[in-house]
């Protein structure tokens, strides 16, 4: 997918102003938090999981040549296949050349970040070949033709009314010419028009949310059967996985579950869970008679044993974005690529460049939340941190502000100046009428005031000479 | 091996250990990831799960039902008329697409003279669909079906609704207590193609975050729980 994360301050202007877009995540920010609160507390272990879960990942992160090794000898056993990308356009060609080898002409896709971040379904189309989006958000995005906005909720970004809209005007050619204003009617739609997509597709392609090497299982985590239908109907079944999707065993896959439902949807558990091992078997009724298995690297094996490693446990919950006040603000389209919110945050300018996504690292408030929701525990704002000393030290921050910093860091490292010219402030604020306890507008603060008042400074001088002065 | 270039391999596992600022794992840490791959240790226990077999059933019924399943708790002799009544009740048609196992066989169709049943796998148009299962979670409700001849992959998920007859004996506590079960069935090394997990029908919240029954899998799920 194109980045536009370069663009990421006009992005928010547009995503500020857009009344559908703010109508919605006023939504989100109740919704999906609340029952991540709840589903915890239902769990006295949670907290002990969690543990446990970032400890399985260190774990695997440190074991990870030797993990992938063993997933791909178990998958070789069973008769399946492991196809090793180094790049996105590796991973495009190896599953190009599959397609075009089961004469493929439609794909059912699952929803697959990883296959956005390979700009995947852009490539199939310009080889001729149709990928159908078989996740009601995915298919909703992909009629309007809009990437997603949320890892977990693609199309959280809409009201029902524009889903309504979307479907008339895309169904009306198969003969669905009533506007549908009920969510279980656009889902029972949606659900007519895939099924038959599914029965004719060629070729299915999933995700994977962990390959289990103790078995050589890729697993499969839904809460609407479509990757279950992608990896059971067509002929061929494609995983695409990233390489630090790879967990040890069943037992750790367990552990991971318990952490990923309840930290994502507030859910006990979702509704289909599906361990995949290689193709059909003799005397299977049903099942692909090829499985294969695309293991992506993209740069990832560059972030392990660097200061950033920590972000390769993340297990794409959404947590973060769920619980981050800038995303309830902006949502994710306005990250610019394929991971929007803190998670986006860290990993976008390590994939893409910290060129064009510098901006994302500095869009965070450091509240600090979606680190207390992480299921994998990542030390989210500190990898922000991170990535905003990077840009400073590669001369990637713009020049008002490095002045700005350089300016207050000449004050702040001579007290008597700052204490003097923090008192000039405070008188000078004083003249502009402290009477109100607030400032409606202030010069050269119109980026603040314009949106809320700025808050007058205390009587009796500043903090420093009040503190000089109650001391005893 | 692998299908893939040889270098494409050994570069993403090259840049792995030279990241890793290591070589090949060798000696006591390579014989600490296979003893780990061997035997795995299990992760906290979950109390909720540590119960006598009685209230494992009520526990797997609790879940089940709050994840919009129904249930019938019914005897072996009962089954087939449980899932007959099922279908007059819910206004269904009394045609079914049912697993060709063993097990399910031994339940008394013959006495349902109004049931049609059709073995085989699922097929995109059925309405109703009857399968076993391979066990079952008390931790979260949750049906285990594992795949092979006597129990087609389709069959979970083509039809509007989906009749389970679950035994007993075969729910369990938690999930590692399925792994365990896997692994003495099929052998360590030999999962079958398939093991979904089911945990009610089929659903979305992609819509406003609502949530939806019968996105792509079944609208309906019923588990009829044979007592023993």
């Amino acid at each position: 997918m194109e980045s536009t994360s370069r663009h990421f301050r006009q992005n928010v202007g547009t995503a500020l102003a857009d009344p559908n877009l703010q109508d919605s995540l006023t939504k989100l920010k109740v919704g999906f938090s609340e029952r991540r609160r709840q589903a915890a507390d239902r769990l006295p272990e949670f907290e002990a999981l969690r543990d446990r879960a970032r400890d399985i990942k260190n774990h695997t992160l440190a074991n990870l040549d030797f993990y992938l090794e063993e997933f791909e000898r178990k998958v070789v056993a069973l008769g399946g296949h492991v196809h090793w990308a180094p790049t996105a356009a590796d991973a495009r060609r190896i599953i190009a050349d599959l397609c075009k080898s089961a004469g493929a002409r439609t794909v059912a896709k699952s929803k697959s970040m990883v296959a956005e971040e390979i700009a995947l379904n852009e490539h199939l189309e310009d080889i001729g070949i149709e990928p159908i989006e078989t996740d009601l958000g995915e298919y909703i995005i992909q009629l309007r033709r809009e990437p997603p906005s949320h890892i977990i909720a693609p199309a959280v970004h809409l009201t029902k009314d524009q889903v309504a809209d979307t479907f008339l005007e895309h169904h009306h050619r198969l003969g669905f010419t009533k506007r549908l204003t009920e969510r279980n009617d656009l889902v029972a739609e949606a659900r007519y028009v895939l099924r038959q997509k599914f029965v004719d597709a060629d070729v299915g392609l999933t995700g994977a949310n962990f390959l289990v090497a103790e078995t050589g299982s890729s697993m499969l985590v839904t809460n609407e059967g479509n990757a279950d239908l992608s990896n059971t109907l067509p002929r061929m079944h494609i995983v695409l996985a990233s390489i630090e999707k790879v967990i040890p065993t069943l037992e750790d896959a367990a552990v991971l579950l318990r952490v990923l439902a309840r930290s994502a949807t507030g859910q006990e558990s979702s509704a289909y869970t599906t361990l995949n091992t290689g193709p059909k078997r003799a005397g299977d009724l049903d099942g692909p008679e090829h499985y294969h298995v695309v293991l992506l690297d993209n740069g990832r094996s560059n972030v392990l044993g660097t200061e950033m490693q920590e972000i390769l446990r993340c297990i794409r919950c959404g947590a973060c974005m769920n619980h981050c006040p800038v995303y309830g603000a902006i949502g994710g389209h306005a990250y610019g690529w394929v991971y929007p919110g803190p998670l986006g945050a860290v990993l976008t300018p390590q994939l893409i460049g910290v060129e064009d996504a510098g901006n994302l690292p500095n869009a965070s408030t450091f509240c600090g939340r979606c680190e207390s929701v992480c299921p994998v525990r990542i030390p989210l704002p500190k990898l922000m941190r991170h990535w905003r000393e990077r840009e400073f030290e590669r001369h990637l921050t713009p020049t008002p502000v490095r002045q700005g910093l350089a300016l207050w860091s000449f004050v702040a490292r001579r007290p008597r100046l700052y204490r003097r010219l923090a008192g000039l402030a405070n008188r000078v604020l004083a003249l502009f009428g402290r009477a109100e306890g607030r400032y409606r507008g202030l010069p050269f603060a119109s980026g603040w005031t314009r949106f809320r008042d700025f808050p007058a400074p205390p009587t009796g001088g500043t903090f420093h000479a009040q503190w000089s002065r109650r001391r005893p | 091996m692998s299908d893939a270039p040889a270098n494409a391999r050994a570069q993403i596992l090259d840049g792995i250990r030279r990241s890793l600022r290591r070589g090949d794992i060798s000696g006591p840490a390579r014989q600490a990831v296979d003893d780990r791959l061997a035997r795995p240790p299990r992760g906290p226990t979950i109390s909720r799960t540590a119960l006598a077999p009685p209230e494992k059933v009520a526990l797997f019924c609790h879940w089940a039902e709050a994840n919009n399943a129904t249930i019938a708790r019914v005897a072996a002799a009962d089954v087939a008329s449980e899932v007959a009544s099922f279908l007059v009740r819910s206004n269904l048609p009394a045609e079914v697409a049912m697993a060709p196992s063993p097990q399910l066989a031994d339940y008394d169709w013959d006495g349902q003279k109004m049931l049609t049943i059709r073995r085989g796998r699922g097929e995109a148009g059925d309405q109703v669909s009857i399968t076993g299962a391979f066990a079952a979670i008390a931790e979260t409700g949750t049906l285990v079906m594992a795949s092979g001849p006597e129990h087609p992959v389709t069959l979970n998920l083509l039809p509007d609704t989906h009749i389970v007859v679950l035994r007993e004996r075969d729910i369990v506590g938690g999930y590692e207590d399925v792994w365990t079960l896997l692994r003495q069935r099929y052998g360590k090394d030999r999962m079958p193609r398939t093991v979904n997990t089911i945990t009610g029908p089929s659903r979305t919240g992609d819509i406003e975050q609502a949530m939806e029954l019968g996105a792509h899998g079944p609208r309906r799920m019923h588990i009829v729980v044979v007592q023993e």
